[in-house]
C-alpha cells in the first residue's frame, strides 16, 4: 500500500530564501575576507562564473551545553587491543580545539567554522556594496526613452472603474445636487408667489400643476456627469547618466605584469560599473604613442607594442567628450593606468591638456601609476609628478600607485569608496 | 511467503515499475515474514540538490524561514559537493503517510536497501515505539509545519524579518528546554491550532498579567491565599520555553505563538533523540533480515547480494578507538536478541534468563516498542556483544592529566560498561538539567534558573553568557542561571 511519487519535476531551490538569511547573516564576514580573497588570487575573472569560497566563523547557535572540557566523564570506546583496568593513557596535547588564524585547508571543518562557497553573483554584491562613482551630479534633462514613471496628471471624466475617483466624485454629486436642490426651490417659492398673485383659475391650475412637478422632481444620487477618474500619464524620468573613459597605456615599456595590473584594474572596474549602473557608458581608449578606441575585447584581449605619448589619448578622450557626451548632460569620468613612461615632451602637453581641457568638465578621474618600483623613480621625470601637479589643484583628481597585484583592490575600494576618497 | 517463481529485475538502473515490485515484496516480507505494522508509505523520488534540501530542513518537511537552515544547507552542499561526504541514501520523516525520500541516482539494490531500511524499519519504529507514540502526532505533523511556516511569513511580513529572527534566534537557543519529559503534550492540528491561536490572542488581549495587577483588592487576596503565591512558580519548571511563553511578562502574542511553534518542534523531536540507536539498529537489522529472507526465496540473485552487503558493510563500519557508530550498535544488538533467542549460550541462559528459547521474532519486536536506547542497552546489550566490540570503559577527569582505563571486556567489567555506556545516551547526559526556580514577580521582576550539574561539568560558558541574553530578551527582565548540586 505504498505511493510513489517522482519528486524531481518539483526542482530544488527550496532552502533559497534560508540561504539568503544566511548570507546576510555573514555579510560583514564576507566583506572582511575581501581582501585576502584577492590576495590569494581565488578571485581572479568576475566574468567566469563559479563560486567563491568564503571562511566563516561564529555563526554557531549558542545552546545550553555540557562543557566538553571540565568534569568526569566515562567513555564506552571500541576495540580495546592492549589496556587492562587500572593503566593509565597520556591525554593528547591540547590544541585541537583552539586553531590559531590561518589553520590551513586541512584542519577539521567544525559547524562553527567553516567554508561557505558563496556563487560570483553573491560576492560581487558584496564586494561592490560600498562603492560608488563620486560626485555624480549632473541629472540629464532629456527625457531618456527607456525610463518611464507613471505619474498622476490630474481627473478626466472617463476611464475604467478601478481608477474611480471616489471622493471627487461624491463631492460632485452632493454639490450638483445642491445646486439643482436650491434651483428647484427657489422655482417652487416663485411660483407659489405667482400663484398668490394670480386671479384667473386656468392659469392657477397649471401653475399648481407645475408646482406639483417641480416637487415630485427627484435628483439622480450620482450622474454621469459626477465621474471623476483619475489620470495617470507615463512620464519619461530624467536619468543620470554617467560615461567612464577607461584610458590604458599598452606601450612597450608596460612589461607583462604592469599590463596585468592594469587589466586586472579596469576589468574590476568594468564589473562594477556594469553591475551597479543602468545607464553608464563606457569608453575603452588604449594608447603607446597613438590613442585608439577599441571595444570591450580588444582592450582587455589584444596586444600592442610602441613608444608611449600620452596626450593622445588625452586628446581623443576629449573628442570624444565632444562629439558624444555633451558635459551639460552626462557626468564624465576619467581613469588612466599607466606606468608613468613619456616622451620627454609630451609631460607638458599632457599637463595642459588635462587641466584645461579635461578636468573642468570631469567630474572625478582616477590615475593609477603601475610599476614593480625598479625601472620607475615615483619622483622623477614622471608623469606622476606632472599629475600630482593636477592633483594639488583639482580635489577631484586622484592619483595613486599600483606596485603589485595584490593592491589591486585596496586601490580600487580607495578611488571609489562612498563618500569620496580620502586625501 | 512462497517462493518466487522468477527473481526480480537485477542491474543497476531502475524504473518507477521496478521499484514497485521490488516494494511490493519488500512489503509482504516485512509483514508476512516480520510481523511489521507501519503507516502506509510515502516514496519520493528526488534530485542530490533536493536531498540537500531535505536534510537542511533537518528532518522536517518543510520548515519557516530562518538563517540556520540556510547555513546547514551551505554546510550540507560544500562537504557533499567537495566529495567529504556522501548525501545518505534516503531520509525518512514521522508522518503518516511516512515520507521516505529516494535519491534519483541510487542504483536499484541501494533503493531496496533504502526501502526496507526506511519505509519498513523506521517507519515501524515511529508507529511501534512507545516514545513516538506517545510524543508525536504523525498524522499531523505536515500540516502543523505549514501553519508554522505560513505564520512566521506573516509575522515577518507585519513585524519585519529581524525581529522574527530575534525571537526564534533566542528560541532556538532554548530548543533543548522545551520539552515535558513527563506530560504527554496534547494532540497538533492545524485547524485548531489556527483556532486557538485567535483565541488566545483574544483572551491575551483581555487578560492583565498576573504582573501587572495593581488593583489593591486582588492584591490582598492573593496574600490571603497562601504561600504558593510568595514563590513562583510554586514548582521548578523544566519546560523553559513553556515558561516563557506563558509567562513571560513582555512578550506580544505574536512573539509568544513563535515560542509556541519553536517548542512544539522540539517535542516533535524529543522521541528522535533518545532513540538514535534503537531506531537506526532496528531499521538497519530490518534491512538486513528482509533482504536476506527475499534471496533465501528466491527474489534475488547473487550480484545483488554483493552489491548490498558492500553497502551493508559500509552502514555498520565501527572504526577501532572511535566513537560509538550507533547503526553498528544497534544492529548487533538486535542480532544479539535473535541469537540469545534461538541459540542461547550457558552464559545467555545466565543474563537473560526471560528471552532464552522464546520466539526471536516478537522479541525483537517488543525490544523495538518498548524502549529508548538508555533502557534498551541496559536491557540487552550482552556480554558477547561487549567481547566482540571490545568495548571498555575510559575515565575522563578535567583535573587529572591522564585517562585511567577502569573497565574492561572481562567477567568484572561487564556490568559496568553496560551501565556505563547506557548512562552516555540519557539526556541529561547530553543536555543539561535545567529548571525556572523563581521568578521574582512581585518585586524586581528577576528571573532564576537553576543548573543541576552531574560529574561537576558546567554549562560550556560562552553559550551560557549568549543564551543568558536571549533568556533576558524573552523574559523582559533580569534572568540567571545558577548552579546548585542536587541532593543525592
Amino acid at each position: 500500500m505504498s505511493t510513489i511519487i517522482d519528486r524531481r519535476k518539483n526542482g530544488g531551490g527550496k532552502s533559497s530564501p534560508n540561504r539568503k538569511r544566511f548570507i546576510g547573516r555573514i555579510r560583514e564576514q564576507i566583506k572582511k575576507a575581501i581582501p585576502k580573497i584577492m590576495d590569494k588570487g581565488s578571485v581572479k575573472d568576475f566574468s567566469k562564473k563559479g563560486t567563491v569560497p568564503i571562511p566563516v566563523k561564529g555563526i554557531n547557535e549558542p545552546r545550553l551545553r555540557n562543557d566538553p572540557k571540565i568534569g568526569k566523564r566515562d567513555r564506552i570506546i571500541p576495540g580495546n587491543d592492549k589496556y587492562y583496568p587500572g593503566d593509565t593513557h597520556p591525554k593528547p596535547e591540547e590544541g585541537g580545539g583552539g586553531q590559531g588564524e590561518g589553520g590551513g585547508d586541512d584542519s577539521p571543518i567544525s559547524e562553527d567554522e567553516f567554508v561557505v562557497e558563496i556563487s560570483m553573483e553573491e560576492f560581487m554584491d558584496v564586494f561592490f556594496e560600498d562603492l560608488e562613482l563620486p560626485n555624480m551630479t549632473k541629472r540629464s534633462t532629456q527625457p531618456s526613452e527607456e525610463e518611464f514613471k507613471l505619474q498622476f496628471a490630474g481627473q478626466t471624466r472617463t476611464g475604467v472603474p478601478p481608477r474611480l475617483n471616489v471622493v471627487k466624485t461624491f463631492k460632485n454629486s452632493i454639490g450638483r445636487n445642491i445646486g439643482i436642490q436650491a434651483f428647484i426651490e427657489s422655482e417652487i417659492k416663485e411660483l407659489e408667489k405667482k400663484c398668490e398673485d394670480e386671479d384667473c383659475p386656468e392659469k392657477i391650475k397649471l401653475m399648481l400643476a407645475e408646482l406639483e412637478e417641480l416637487r415630485g422632481l427627484e435628483i439622480p444620487f450620482i450622474d454621469d456627469i459626477d465621474l471623476r477618474y483619475d489620470h495617470y500619464k507615463l512620464e519619461p524620468q530624467p536619468i543620470t547618466s554617467a560615461v567612464v573613459f577607461c584610458i590604458m597605456d599598452v606601450s612597450g615599456s608596460m612589461g607583462f605584469e604592469e599590463k596585468d595590473i592594469a587589466k586586472r584594474f579596469f576589468v574590476l572596474l568594468y564589473y562594477f560599473l556594469s553591475r551597479q549602473y543602468k545607464h553608464t557608458d563606457i569608453v575603452f581608449i588604449r594608447h603607446h604613442h597613438d590613442a585608439k578606441e577599441v571595444n570591450q575585447k580588444e582592450f582587455f584581449e589584444s596586444r600592442e607594442n610602441g613608444g608611449t605619448v600620452v596626450s593622445p589619448a588625452l586628446e581623443l578622450m576629449r573628442k570624444i567628450i565632444d562629439e558624444r557626451y555633451p558635459p551639460d548632460q552626462w557626468n564624465i569620468y576619467g581613469c588612466q593606468a599607466s606606468d608613468g613612461d613619456n616622451f620627454a615632451h609630451d609631460y607638458n602637453n599632457s599637463y595642459q591638456v588635462l587641466t584645461q581641457k579635461i578636468m573642468p568638465i570631469t567630474q572625478y578621474f582616477a590615475y593609477i601609476q603601475i610599476g614593480s618600483g625598479m625601472n620607475n623613480t615615483y619622483f622623477g621625470n614622471n608623469l606622476w609628478n606632472e599629475y600630482k601637479k593636477v592633483a594639488e589643484m583639482f580635489p577631484n583628481f586622484q592619483v595613486k600607485a599600483i606596485k603589485q597585484v595584490n593592491q589591486i583592490e585596496a586601490v580600487f575600494r580607495e578611488f571609489f569608496k562612498k563618500g569620496g576618497p580620502e586625501k | 511467503m512462497k517462493k518466487a517463481s522468477k527473481p526480480l529485475k537485477q542491474g543497476p538502473a531502475w524504473t518507477f515499475d521496478d521499484l514497485t515490485e521490488y516494494e511490493k515484496v519488500i512489503e509482504e516480507v516485512a509483514v508476512e515474514e516480520f510481523g511489521l505494522d507501519f503507516y502506509p508509505n510515502q516514496l519520493e523520488i528526488v534530485t542530490s540538490e533536493q536531498m540537500i534540501d531535505a536534510y537542511a530542513s533537518t528532518g522536517l518537511p518543510i520548515t519557516y524561514n530562518h538563517w540556520r537552515y540556510g547555513k546547514y544547507h551551505s554546510y550540507q552542499s560544500n562537504s557533499y559537493k567537495q566529495g567529504k561526504s556522501g548525501l545518505a541514501y534516503e531520509m525518512v520523516i514521522n508522518s503518516d503517510p511516512c515520507i521516505s525520500y529516494l535519491m534519483e541516482n541510487n542504483n536499484l539494490c541501494t533503493q531496496a536497501l533504502v526501502i526496507a531500511h526506511a519505509a519498513m524499519g523506521h517507519n515501524a519504529f515511529f508507529k511501534g515505539n512507545f516514545l513516538f507514540k506517545e510524543w508525536t502526532q504523525p498524522d499531523a505533523i505536515v500540516d502543523y509545519c505549514l501553519f508554522a511556516r505560513d505564520y512566521i511569513a506573516k509575522c515577518e511580513k507585519k513585524y519585519g524579518y529581524e525581529e522574527v529572527e530575534k525571537i526564534l534566534d533566542a528560541c532556538h537557543s532554548l530548543e533543548g528546554h522545551g520539552v515535558d519529559k513527563y506530560k504527554r503534550p496534547p494532540p497538533l492540528s492545524r485547524k485548531k491550532e489556527i483556532e486557538q491561536q485567535e483565541k488566545r490572542i483574544e483572551e491575551d488581549q483581555k487578560h492583565i498579567y498576573e504582573f501587572w495587577k495593581t488593583l489593591p483588592i486582588k492584591e490582598e487576596s492573593t496574600i490571603e491565599e497562601g504561600p504558593e503565591e510568595c514563590c513562583f512558580p510554586s514548582e521548578p519548571q523544566e519546560n523553559i520555553l513553556y515558561f516563557l511563553e506563558k509567562n513571560s511578562p513582555v512578550l506580544k502574542p505574536w512573539q509568544r505563538e513563535i515560542v509556541r511553534i519553536v517548542r512544539k518542534f522540539s517535542q516533535y523531536f524529543y522521541p528522535q533523540g533518545q532513540t538514535k540507536v534503537s531506531n537506526e539498529g532496528f531499521a538497519t537489522f530490518m534491512h538486513y533480515e528482509i533482504i536476506y529472507k527475499m534471496f533465501d526465496l528466491g527474489y534475488l540473485e547473487d550480484g545483488f547480494m554483493q552489491n548490498f552487503n558492500e553497502l551493508h558493510t559500509g552502514v555498520v563500519a565501527q572504526f577501532q578507538y572511535h566513537t560509538i557508530n550507533p547503526y553498528y550498535l544497534g544492529f548487533n544488538m538486535y542480532q544479539e536478541i535473535k541469537r540469545i533467542c534461538s541459540e542461547p549460550t550457558a552464559e545467555d541462559k545466565e543474563w537473560f534468563p526471560t528471552i532464552v528459547d522464546t520466539d526471536w521474532k516478537k522479541e525483537v519486536i517488543f525490544a523495538m516498542q518498548n524502549f529508548k536506547d538508555e533502557s534498551f542497552i541496559r536491557q540487552y546489550l550482552s556480554p558477547e556483544l561487549i567481547r566482540k566490540m571490545r568495548l571498555f570503559n575510559v575515565h575522563d577527569d578535567s583535573e587529572l592529566d591522564e585517562y585511567s582505563i577502569t573497565h574492561i571486556s572481562n567477567d568484572d567489567g561487564y556490568k559496568e560498561i553496560r551501565k556505563a555506556l547506557s548512562r552516555e545516551y540519557n539526556r541529561a547526559y547530553q543536555i543539561p538539567d535545567i529548571q525556572v526556580t523563581k521568578a521574582n514577580i512581585k518585586t524586581d521582576r528577576k528571573l532564576t534558573l537553576t543548573y543541576y550539574p552531574i560529574n561537576d561539568i558546567p554549562i560550556e560558558a560562552n553559550d551560557l553568557a549568549a543564551t543568558e541574553d536571549y533568556l533576558d530578551l524573552l523574559w523582559g527582565f533580569d534572568t540567571k542561571i545558577v548552579e546548585e548540586k542536587k541532593k543525592k
